[in-house]
Protein backbone atom coordinates (compact mmCIF):
# COMPACT_ATOMS: atom_id res chain seq x y z
CA UNK A 1 0.00 0.00 0.00
CA UNK A 2 1.21 3.65 -0.40
CA UNK A 3 2.16 5.19 2.68
CA UNK A 4 0.48 8.67 2.86
CA UNK A 5 3.06 10.22 5.33
CA UNK A 6 5.12 11.44 2.42
CA UNK A 7 2.65 13.08 0.50
CA UNK A 8 0.16 15.81 0.48
CA UNK A 9 -3.22 16.65 -0.27
CA UNK A 10 -3.36 17.84 -3.99
CA UNK A 11 -4.63 21.79 -3.46
CA UNK A 12 -3.86 21.41 0.33
CA UNK A 13 -1.59 24.50 -0.08
CA UNK A 14 -4.67 26.37 1.63
CA UNK A 15 -5.24 29.85 0.81
CA UNK A 16 -3.47 32.15 3.68
CA UNK A 17 -4.48 35.78 3.86
CA UNK A 18 -1.66 36.52 0.90
CA UNK A 19 -0.89 34.59 -2.10
CA UNK A 20 -0.97 30.99 -1.00
CA UNK A 21 1.95 29.75 -0.59
CA UNK A 22 4.28 26.64 -2.27
CA UNK A 23 5.04 25.65 1.30
CA UNK A 24 2.89 23.61 3.59
CA UNK A 25 3.99 23.77 7.02
CA UNK A 26 6.08 26.87 8.43
CA UNK A 27 9.57 26.31 9.21
CA UNK A 28 10.76 26.84 12.74
CA UNK A 29 11.72 30.46 13.40
CA UNK A 30 7.96 30.88 11.55
CA UNK A 31 6.79 29.08 15.14
CA UNK A 32 8.72 31.34 17.23
CA UNK A 33 7.94 34.45 15.32
CA UNK A 34 4.19 33.81 16.67
CA UNK A 35 5.57 34.35 19.91
CA UNK A 36 6.41 37.53 19.77
CA UNK A 37 10.24 37.21 21.23
CA UNK A 38 11.25 40.50 21.96
CA UNK A 39 7.93 41.30 23.46
CA UNK A 40 9.26 37.55 25.53
CA UNK A 41 12.38 39.25 26.26
CA UNK A 42 10.45 42.31 28.06
CA UNK A 43 8.32 40.18 30.00
CA UNK A 44 11.45 37.93 31.56
CA UNK A 45 12.55 41.46 32.02
CA UNK A 46 9.72 43.34 34.28
CA UNK A 47 9.34 39.90 35.61
CA UNK A 48 12.38 39.03 36.71
CA UNK A 49 13.02 42.81 38.48
CA UNK A 50 9.78 41.76 40.16
CA UNK A 51 11.39 38.81 41.57
CA UNK A 52 14.16 40.73 43.39
CA UNK A 53 11.93 43.52 44.41
CA UNK A 54 10.19 40.88 46.86
CA UNK A 55 12.89 40.14 48.67
CA UNK A 56 11.80 36.56 49.30
CA UNK A 57 13.86 33.49 48.50
CA UNK A 58 13.34 31.29 45.59
CA UNK A 59 15.82 28.24 44.62
CA UNK A 60 17.54 29.67 41.55
CA UNK A 61 16.17 26.63 39.37
CA UNK A 62 12.35 26.99 40.39
CA UNK A 63 13.12 31.15 39.89
CA UNK A 64 14.50 30.02 36.55
CA UNK A 65 11.73 27.46 35.26
CA UNK A 66 9.27 29.95 36.43
CA UNK A 67 10.20 33.07 34.41
CA UNK A 68 10.70 30.87 31.58
CA UNK A 69 7.18 29.36 32.01
CA UNK A 70 5.91 33.19 32.29
CA UNK A 71 7.83 34.28 28.96
CA UNK A 72 6.37 30.80 27.10
CA UNK A 73 2.88 32.12 28.56
CA UNK A 74 3.54 35.83 27.07
CA UNK A 75 4.36 33.95 23.64
CA UNK A 76 1.79 31.97 23.81
CA UNK A 77 -0.70 34.91 24.25
CA UNK A 78 0.98 36.91 21.49
CA UNK A 79 0.82 33.67 19.27
CA UNK A 80 -3.43 33.10 19.84
CA UNK A 81 -3.24 37.54 18.86
CA UNK A 82 -1.86 36.63 16.01
CA UNK A 83 -4.27 33.97 15.09
CA UNK A 84 -7.08 36.44 16.00
CA UNK A 85 -5.85 39.50 14.21
CA UNK A 86 -4.56 37.70 11.27
CA UNK A 87 -6.99 39.61 9.23
CA UNK A 88 -6.04 42.63 10.25
CA UNK A 89 -1.94 41.99 9.88
CA UNK A 90 -2.44 41.43 6.53
CA UNK A 91 -3.57 45.27 6.00
CA UNK A 92 -1.15 47.16 7.84
CA UNK A 93 2.82 46.88 6.02
CA UNK A 94 4.12 46.56 9.73
CA UNK A 95 2.37 43.28 10.57
CA UNK A 96 1.62 41.71 6.48
CA UNK A 97 4.95 39.80 6.59
CA UNK A 98 4.03 37.83 9.83
CA UNK A 99 3.35 33.97 9.49
CA UNK A 100 -0.20 33.85 9.48
CA UNK A 101 -0.95 36.30 7.18
CA UNK A 102 2.14 35.66 4.52
CA UNK A 103 0.69 31.91 4.28
CA UNK A 104 3.44 30.02 6.20
CA UNK A 105 1.64 29.17 8.80
CA UNK A 106 -2.22 28.09 8.90
CA UNK A 107 -4.22 29.87 11.09
CA UNK A 108 -5.56 26.57 12.84
CA UNK A 109 -1.78 25.35 13.69
CA UNK A 110 -1.10 28.54 15.30
CA UNK A 111 -4.26 28.45 17.36
CA UNK A 112 -3.38 25.33 18.71
CA UNK A 113 0.24 26.22 19.25
CA UNK A 114 -1.04 28.96 21.34
CA UNK A 115 -3.77 26.95 23.18
CA UNK A 116 -0.92 24.19 23.77
CA UNK A 117 1.76 26.64 25.03
CA UNK A 118 -1.07 28.54 27.48
CA UNK A 119 -2.16 25.45 29.31
CA UNK A 120 1.62 23.97 29.31
CA UNK A 121 2.84 27.18 30.47
CA UNK A 122 0.03 27.67 33.41
CA UNK A 123 0.54 24.64 34.25
CA UNK A 124 4.26 23.95 34.91
CA UNK A 125 4.71 27.74 36.88
CA UNK A 126 1.61 26.61 39.20
CA UNK A 127 3.34 22.93 39.89
CA UNK A 128 7.17 25.04 39.91
CA UNK A 129 5.74 28.01 41.59
CA UNK A 130 2.89 28.50 43.31
CA UNK A 131 -0.97 28.47 42.15
CA UNK A 132 -1.47 32.19 42.98
CA UNK A 133 1.50 32.84 39.78
CA UNK A 134 0.06 30.05 37.59
CA UNK A 135 -3.30 32.20 38.10
CA UNK A 136 -1.90 35.39 37.18
CA UNK A 137 -0.41 33.98 34.19
CA UNK A 138 -3.40 32.23 32.96
CA UNK A 139 -5.19 35.42 33.66
CA UNK A 140 -2.86 37.90 31.56
CA UNK A 141 -3.21 35.51 28.60
CA UNK A 142 -6.90 35.40 28.79
CA UNK A 143 -6.85 39.29 29.29
CA UNK A 144 -4.50 39.63 26.12
CA UNK A 145 -6.36 37.15 23.92
CA UNK A 146 -9.92 37.11 25.11
CA UNK A 147 -10.40 40.82 26.38
CA UNK A 148 -8.07 43.12 24.14
CA UNK A 149 -7.35 41.18 21.07
CA UNK A 150 -10.79 40.12 20.58
CA UNK A 151 -12.88 42.79 21.98
CA UNK A 152 -11.11 46.02 23.07
CA UNK A 153 -8.84 46.40 19.89
CA UNK A 154 -11.85 46.48 17.43
CA UNK A 155 -14.40 48.42 19.65
CA UNK A 156 -12.81 50.90 21.41
CA UNK A 157 -10.25 54.00 21.38
CA UNK A 158 -9.06 53.01 25.10
CA UNK A 159 -7.99 49.62 23.58
CA UNK A 160 -4.19 49.90 24.52
CA UNK A 161 -5.28 51.36 28.01
CA UNK A 162 -7.13 48.80 29.30
CA UNK A 163 -5.44 46.41 27.88
CA UNK A 164 -2.32 47.78 28.75
CA UNK A 165 -2.81 45.99 31.98
CA UNK A 166 -1.51 42.32 30.27
CA UNK A 167 1.50 43.74 29.65
CA UNK A 168 1.80 45.33 33.20
CA UNK A 169 1.25 42.06 34.77
CA UNK A 170 4.51 40.47 34.82
CA UNK A 171 6.51 42.15 37.29
CA UNK A 172 3.29 41.14 39.29
CA UNK A 173 3.26 37.39 38.15
CA UNK A 174 7.38 37.24 39.53
CA UNK A 175 6.57 38.79 43.00
CA UNK A 176 4.10 35.85 43.22
CA UNK A 177 6.83 33.42 42.29
CA UNK A 178 8.85 34.66 44.69
CA UNK A 179 6.69 35.84 47.93
CA UNK A 180 3.31 33.99 47.35
CA UNK A 181 1.42 37.00 47.66
CA UNK A 182 1.42 40.10 45.22
CA UNK A 183 3.06 43.31 47.23
CA UNK A 184 3.02 46.74 47.04
CA UNK A 185 6.55 46.92 45.22
CA UNK A 186 5.23 44.80 42.42
CA UNK A 187 1.78 46.64 42.25
CA UNK A 188 3.40 50.08 41.69
CA UNK A 189 5.92 48.23 38.57
CA UNK A 190 2.33 47.51 37.25
CA UNK A 191 1.14 50.93 37.34
CA UNK A 192 4.10 52.57 36.03
CA UNK A 193 3.92 50.53 33.08
CA UNK A 194 0.16 50.54 33.17
CA UNK A 195 0.68 54.25 32.89
CA UNK A 196 3.36 54.35 30.61
CA UNK A 197 1.63 52.22 27.92
CA UNK A 198 -0.47 54.94 26.25
CA UNK A 199 1.65 57.45 25.22
CA UNK A 200 4.05 54.67 24.48
CA UNK A 201 1.58 53.46 21.98
CA UNK A 202 -0.24 56.40 21.16
CA UNK A 203 3.20 58.13 19.98
CA UNK A 204 3.28 54.92 17.13
CA UNK A 205 -0.61 55.43 16.51
CA UNK A 206 0.44 59.34 15.39
CA UNK A 207 2.85 58.31 12.88
CA UNK A 208 0.89 54.81 11.85
CA UNK A 209 -2.76 56.34 11.74
CA UNK A 210 -3.69 55.57 7.58
CA UNK A 211 -2.20 52.42 8.43
CA UNK A 212 -4.77 51.96 11.60
CA UNK A 213 -7.49 53.14 9.57
CA UNK A 214 -7.06 50.96 6.33
CA UNK A 215 -7.11 48.43 8.91
CA UNK A 216 -10.23 49.47 10.97
CA UNK A 217 -8.75 49.76 14.46
CA UNK A 218 -10.16 52.38 16.41
CA UNK A 219 -6.70 53.88 17.79
CA UNK A 220 -6.82 57.36 19.69
CA UNK A 221 -5.75 59.14 16.59
CA UNK A 222 -8.06 57.93 14.24
CA UNK A 223 -11.19 58.21 16.87
CA UNK A 224 -10.53 61.70 18.68
CA UNK A 225 -8.29 63.00 16.27
CA UNK A 226 -4.49 63.94 16.34
CA UNK A 227 -4.71 66.84 18.65
CA UNK A 228 -6.72 65.16 21.13
CA UNK A 229 -4.21 62.32 21.34
CA UNK A 230 -1.48 64.87 21.71
CA UNK A 231 -2.92 66.32 24.81
CA UNK A 232 -3.60 63.02 26.16
CA UNK A 233 -0.16 61.65 25.74
CA UNK A 234 0.94 65.15 27.65
CA UNK A 235 -1.64 64.46 30.23
CA UNK A 236 -0.32 60.64 30.36
CA UNK A 237 3.22 61.74 30.92
CA UNK A 238 2.84 64.42 33.12
CA UNK A 239 1.43 61.33 35.69
CA UNK A 240 3.86 58.85 34.52
CA UNK A 241 7.17 61.22 36.16
CA UNK A 242 6.15 61.18 39.07
CA UNK A 243 4.41 57.94 39.17
CA UNK A 244 7.73 56.89 37.85
CA UNK A 245 9.72 58.03 41.27
CA UNK A 246 7.30 56.08 43.98
CA UNK A 247 9.82 53.30 44.18
CA UNK A 248 12.29 55.94 46.29
CA UNK A 249 9.25 57.21 48.14
CA UNK A 250 8.19 53.50 49.20
CA UNK A 251 12.15 52.58 49.87
CA UNK A 252 13.06 50.26 47.47
CA UNK A 253 14.67 52.36 45.16
CA UNK A 254 17.66 53.59 45.55
CA UNK A 255 19.98 56.81 44.41
CA UNK A 256 20.61 55.23 41.03
CA UNK A 257 17.06 54.98 40.69
CA UNK A 258 15.81 57.96 41.87
CA UNK A 259 18.56 59.64 39.61
CA UNK A 260 17.52 57.58 36.54
CA UNK A 261 13.61 58.33 37.64
CA UNK A 262 14.09 61.76 37.41
CA UNK A 263 16.08 62.37 34.62
CA UNK A 264 14.00 59.89 32.46
CA UNK A 265 10.69 61.47 33.86
CA UNK A 266 11.98 64.69 32.37
CA UNK A 267 13.37 63.45 29.11
CA UNK A 268 9.87 61.81 28.72
CA UNK A 269 8.27 65.09 29.47
CA UNK A 270 10.52 67.13 26.59
CA UNK A 271 9.72 64.50 24.27
CA UNK A 272 5.72 65.04 24.94
CA UNK A 273 6.14 68.50 24.75
CA UNK A 274 7.67 68.25 21.42
CA UNK A 275 5.15 66.07 20.38
CA UNK A 276 2.12 68.30 21.29
CA UNK A 277 4.50 70.91 19.86
CA UNK A 278 5.22 69.61 16.48
CA UNK A 279 1.93 68.99 14.64
CA UNK A 280 2.67 68.54 11.19
CA UNK A 281 5.33 67.35 8.09
CA UNK A 282 8.29 65.53 9.08
CA UNK A 283 9.15 67.47 12.08
CA UNK A 284 5.51 65.78 13.48
CA UNK A 285 6.83 62.37 12.32
CA UNK A 286 10.60 62.87 14.49
CA UNK A 287 9.37 63.88 17.05
CA UNK A 288 6.35 60.92 17.32
CA UNK A 289 8.87 58.53 16.63
CA UNK A 290 11.59 60.25 19.26
CA UNK A 291 8.43 59.61 22.04
CA UNK A 292 8.15 56.37 20.95
CA UNK A 293 12.04 55.26 21.11
CA UNK A 294 12.90 57.29 24.11
CA UNK A 295 9.83 55.51 26.20
CA UNK A 296 11.70 52.01 25.66
CA UNK A 297 14.72 53.11 26.91
CA UNK A 298 12.95 55.25 29.82
CA UNK A 299 11.21 51.99 31.16
CA UNK A 300 14.27 49.71 30.27
CA UNK A 301 16.09 52.04 32.54
CA UNK A 302 13.82 52.76 35.22
CA UNK A 303 13.70 48.61 35.48
CA UNK A 304 17.32 48.14 34.92
CA UNK A 305 18.18 50.79 37.86
CA UNK A 306 15.84 48.39 39.97
CA UNK A 307 17.26 45.50 38.87
CA UNK A 308 21.18 47.01 39.41
CA UNK A 309 20.22 47.79 43.21
CA UNK A 310 18.22 44.84 44.23
CA UNK A 311 20.24 42.78 42.20
CA UNK A 312 23.62 43.40 42.06
CA UNK A 313 23.52 45.31 46.02
CA UNK A 314 23.99 48.86 44.45
CA UNK A 315 21.33 49.69 46.63
CA UNK A 316 22.23 53.05 48.32
CA UNK A 317 19.06 54.96 50.40
CA UNK A 318 18.27 58.40 48.95
CA UNK A 319 18.50 60.45 52.31
CA UNK A 320 15.60 62.97 52.23
CA UNK A 321 12.71 59.68 52.47
CA UNK B 1 9.38 6.39 -5.05
CA UNK B 2 5.85 4.72 -5.19
CA UNK B 3 3.51 6.75 -6.77
CA UNK B 4 1.40 8.92 -4.37
CA UNK B 5 -2.41 8.16 -4.06
CA UNK B 6 -4.72 9.42 -6.47
CA UNK B 7 -5.38 13.34 -5.64
CA UNK B 8 -1.91 13.20 -3.74
CA UNK B 9 1.43 14.40 -4.55
CA UNK B 10 4.75 13.86 -3.21
CA UNK B 11 6.30 16.35 -0.60
CA UNK B 12 8.92 18.34 -2.12
CA UNK B 13 12.54 18.09 -0.59
CA UNK B 14 11.73 21.68 1.06
CA UNK B 15 9.01 20.77 2.44
CA UNK B 16 10.61 17.51 3.48
CA UNK B 17 13.52 19.80 5.12
CA UNK B 18 10.70 21.82 6.97
CA UNK B 19 9.04 18.06 8.33
CA UNK B 20 12.56 17.24 9.51
CA UNK B 21 13.03 20.41 11.48
CA UNK B 22 9.99 20.37 13.07
CA UNK B 23 10.55 17.08 14.23
CA UNK B 24 13.49 18.01 15.78
CA UNK B 25 12.30 21.19 17.58
CA UNK B 26 9.46 18.92 18.85
CA UNK B 27 12.01 16.00 20.21
CA UNK B 28 14.03 18.90 21.19
CA UNK B 29 11.05 20.77 23.39
CA UNK B 30 9.71 17.35 24.89
CA UNK B 31 13.52 16.47 25.92
CA UNK B 32 13.32 19.97 27.71
CA UNK B 33 10.06 19.38 29.39
CA UNK B 34 11.95 16.09 30.75
CA UNK B 35 14.35 18.06 32.19
CA UNK B 36 12.39 20.60 33.80
CA UNK B 37 10.34 18.11 35.43
CA UNK B 38 13.60 16.32 36.79
CA UNK B 39 14.80 19.54 37.82
CA UNK B 40 12.17 21.13 39.54
CA UNK B 41 11.35 16.96 41.13
CA UNK B 42 14.80 17.60 42.89
CA UNK B 43 14.32 21.15 43.56
CA UNK B 44 10.87 20.68 45.60
CA UNK B 45 11.68 17.41 47.39
CA UNK B 46 15.69 17.28 47.64
CA UNK B 47 18.04 14.77 46.13
CA UNK B 48 16.62 12.69 48.94
CA UNK B 49 13.71 11.87 46.79
CA UNK B 50 15.70 8.96 44.93
CA UNK B 51 17.08 7.49 47.59
CA UNK B 52 14.55 5.32 48.89
CA UNK B 53 13.88 1.53 49.69
CA UNK B 54 12.27 -0.48 47.25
Amino acid sequence: MTSLTNTLPVGAEAPGFAPAPSIVGGDVPDYFALLKPRVMVLVIFTALVGMVVSHGHVNPAVGAISLLMIAVGAGASGCLNMWWDADIDAVMTRTAKRPIPDGRIQPGEALAFGLTLSVGSVLILGLAANWLAAGLLAFTIVFYAVIYSMWLKRATPQNIVIGGAAGALPPVIGQAVVSGSVGIESMVLFLIIFIWTPPHFWALALVKAGEYAKAGIPMMPNVAGPQSTRRQIVYYTLALAPLGLAPVVLGFGGLIYAVVGLLGGLGMLAFSVQVFRHREGEAEKRSAMGMFAFSILYLFLLFSALLAEQGLGLFRPVMFV
Amino acid sequence: MKDPLPGYRPLTEEEERRRRKRSVAIALALGAMVLIFFVLTIAKLGPQVLNRPL
